[in-house]
């Protein structure tokens, strides 16, 4: 028998939940832009569908300083305090 | 008093367990069958357990089973011979030579201990054992054996043995989890399924070699190197010298992986944003400084190459480092759309002994007998520059701006994207032979000859990429008109020289989205 040594990182990562699903959607829902080109083009259409799908609910707009790095720590923070929902636009 | 010496328990050759502090004074034996020395004491030790058998326990701790059977039946011996072919009661009691003889009282302390064969340390040793048994001396005569015979070295210190005596130790720097592999189990094809490898076959971190690998630096074992991205998991480096072993690497290459994982990890060259990029960025790693040459590292023919282990498996050390701590894989956070080979490991060194200029390190701020490497976000590359006619100084330096075109696309000018350009000795034997041709008119002479108008990178039939046709409806034609270089600044030119002295063919690395909004380079001391 051979032992060796385990090369990875060895830390149990927190599992999280899914939050429930309620099936209403209201308060504040953000959208986030990552920077990507034409990523805005999406959720400006985004903005309107939801705009006009659910009036009551409250559309923000959040930016990312550059796709190329992860999302600033307070910018997450911020998002997390401010919206109930968030959709991001990942790519091109 | 003296402390016990560490307590064993160990099979004879009847099968029987034995165990030590035996609550008896004793003479323990270290021997090994095919030591001559050794072979000399057995039968002084039979007349020991002859005498004093009674009150006191005489064993022989064999080094090989078989030995032991071999030793016992050649010199008809009836006293008990115990098996630690393991090696770890000899490793544990810390002695170099076989015979290795102590003597202990009832508790287990040692009162006195002799190695090889000094017939008078021997005869002192037997003589103060009888004494304090209040027993009469052992039929030994003494002056027909030598005087002093050299012993042999204890198996226990054998390299390979030793490694893994220590690991197993209960002090060892180890902390890693031990992963078993069953014998029926095909050790290469268990690291593929484990998913550790980057395609190719590793070679298994087992806790000797990586206790080899530690001992290529100072640092201790469980100091944090970096947070690797994407995962943010700590190395230590522990964990990079597991990693450093799977790629191959020699212990001597430790601390550049270190150091190249130190200048990957930093904010500035934002490993995670190169890790994960769909256009397939990697870090090149370049080494400088006195460590080239004492690593063996390869500047010369092939420095880009395969075949030199240091260049070789320093790049995929790194890169194993990343994968296996940080996480970075393809189809997780790596979304490389084509990736690159390069992510299999680029690292070379600077030819700066064949170099007029300053070489990279100490153009970064460093001392020139510091050893450094400095880690690149390429995309593409190296992509050959070649130019076998020019002999003037300026037409070489053209060509070397002409072949820098093609980054990221040609008609892309004023790209804030960093350049590596590779010079090979004979385009700067061309480049020098009227005399000084600084770095500085090599970059001046790049933007001149590819210095076009900007109307040349609007958005056109031929293709879309460039300035959209939106703003450029919005320039004047001055604006328009306005002759533009590759690159966005000097800053984005950089030099260094390695190849063979024959061929005309330099090279050219691609960068990335280079600086804050992308990666920026990092250059990292080597530490030791």
């Amino acid at each position: 028998m051979t032992t060796i040594l385990d090369p990875t990182d060895e830390r149990v990562p927190v599992e999280r939940q899914t939050t429930p699903r309620t099936g209403t959607i209201s308060g504040v829902i953000g959208l986030l832009d990552i920077r990507k080109p034409r990523g805005n083009v999406l959720l400006d259409e985004m903005a309107s569908l939801l705009a006009a799908r659910f009036p009551e609910a409250e559309v923000r707009r959040y930016e990312k300083p550059t796709f190329t790095k992860p999302c600033p720590g307070d910018l997450r923070l911020k998002i997390s305090a401010e919206c109930d929902f968030l959709v991001e636009a990942l790519a091109d | 008093m003296n402390a016990p010496l560490p307590a064993f328990s160990l099979v004879d050759l009847a099968g029987g367990a034995r165990r030590f502090p035996t609550g008896r004074p004793a003479l323990i034996c270290f021997l090994k069958e095919d030591c001559h020395t050794c072979n000399l004491a057995a039968p002084i030790l039979e007349a020991f357990h002859q005498t004093w058998g009674e009150a006191a326990d005489v064993w022989v701790l064999g080094q090989s089973a078989d030995g032991n059977a071999i030793l016992r039946d050649r010199h008809g011996l009836t006293l008990p011979f115990l098996d630690d072919s393991a090696c770890k009661t000899a490793f544990a009691w810390d002695f170099e030579i076989v015979p290795a003889l102590f003597r202990t009282d009832a508790l287990g302390r040692m009162l006195a201990r002799t190695e090889g064969f000094v017939r008078q340390e021997w005869e002192d040793l037997a003589r103060d054992f009888a004494a304090d048994l209040g027993a009469g001396a052992a039929p030994v005569d003494w002056p027909a054996l030598p005087p002093w015979q050299p012993g042999c070295g204890s198996k226990h210190l054998d390299p390979d043995i030793n490694d893994r005596l220590q690991a197993e130790a209960q002090d060892s720097p180890i902390r890693a989890r031990r992963i078993e592999i069953a014998s029926a189990d095909d050790i290469a094809e268990f690291m593929f399924d484990q998913g550790f490898s980057d395609g190719l076959p590793l070679v298994p971190p087992t806790a000797e070699r990586v206790l080899r690998m530690l001992r290529g630096t100072h640092r201790s074992p469980q100091a944090v190197v970096a947070i690797v991205p994407p995962n943010l998991a700590p190395a230590t480096v522990e964990k990079v010298a597991i990693n450093a072993v799977m790629a191959g690497c020699r212990p001597e290459y430790l601390p550049v992986v270190i150091a190249a994982l130190e200048a990957v990890c930093t904010d500035a060259f934002n490993m995670h944003g190169v890790g994960a990029t769909t256009m397939g960025a990697s870090p090149v790693l370049i080494v400088n400084g006195p460590i080239r040459s004492r690593i063996g590292m390869n500047m010369k023919l092939a420095a880009l190459g395969p075949d030199n282990r240091a260049n070789a498996t320093i790049g995929r050390a790194l890169r194993l480092t990343v994968r296996n701590l940080g996480g970075a894989r393809p189809g997780g956070v790596d979304r490389s759309t084509l990736s690159t080979p390069m992510k299999f490991t680029m690292c070379f060194a600077e030819w700066e002994e064949r170099s007029p200029w300053e070489p990279l390190h100490v153009e970064r701020g460093f001392k020139a007998e510091d050893s450094v490497v400095t880690a690149f976000a390429m995309t593409s590359g190296p992509v050959q520059i070649v130019d076998q006619e020019s002999r003037e100084p300026d037409q070489v330096a053209g060509s070397l701006g002409l072949g820098l075109e093609g980054l990221f696309l040609p008609k892309i000018r004023r790209a804030a994207i960093d350049a590596l350009l590779v010079v090979c000795p004979e385009h700067l034997t061309s480049l020098t032979s009227a005399g000084p041709y600084s770095k500085t008119r090599l970059r001046e002479r790049i933007q001149a000859v590819t210095a076009r108008p900007m109307r040349e990178m609007v958005a056109n039939a031929i293709s879309g990429a460039g300035i959209p046709l939106a703003v450029a409806a919005r320039m004047t034609e001055a604006q328009l008109n306005a002759s533009v270089g590759k690159f966005a600044s000097h800053d984005h030119i950089h030099i260094v020289v390695a190849g063979s002295e024959a061929g005309k063919f330099s090279a050219a690395f691609h960068g990335w989205a280079t600086g804050a909004m992308g990666s920026a380079s990092v250059s990292r001391k080597i530490e030791c």
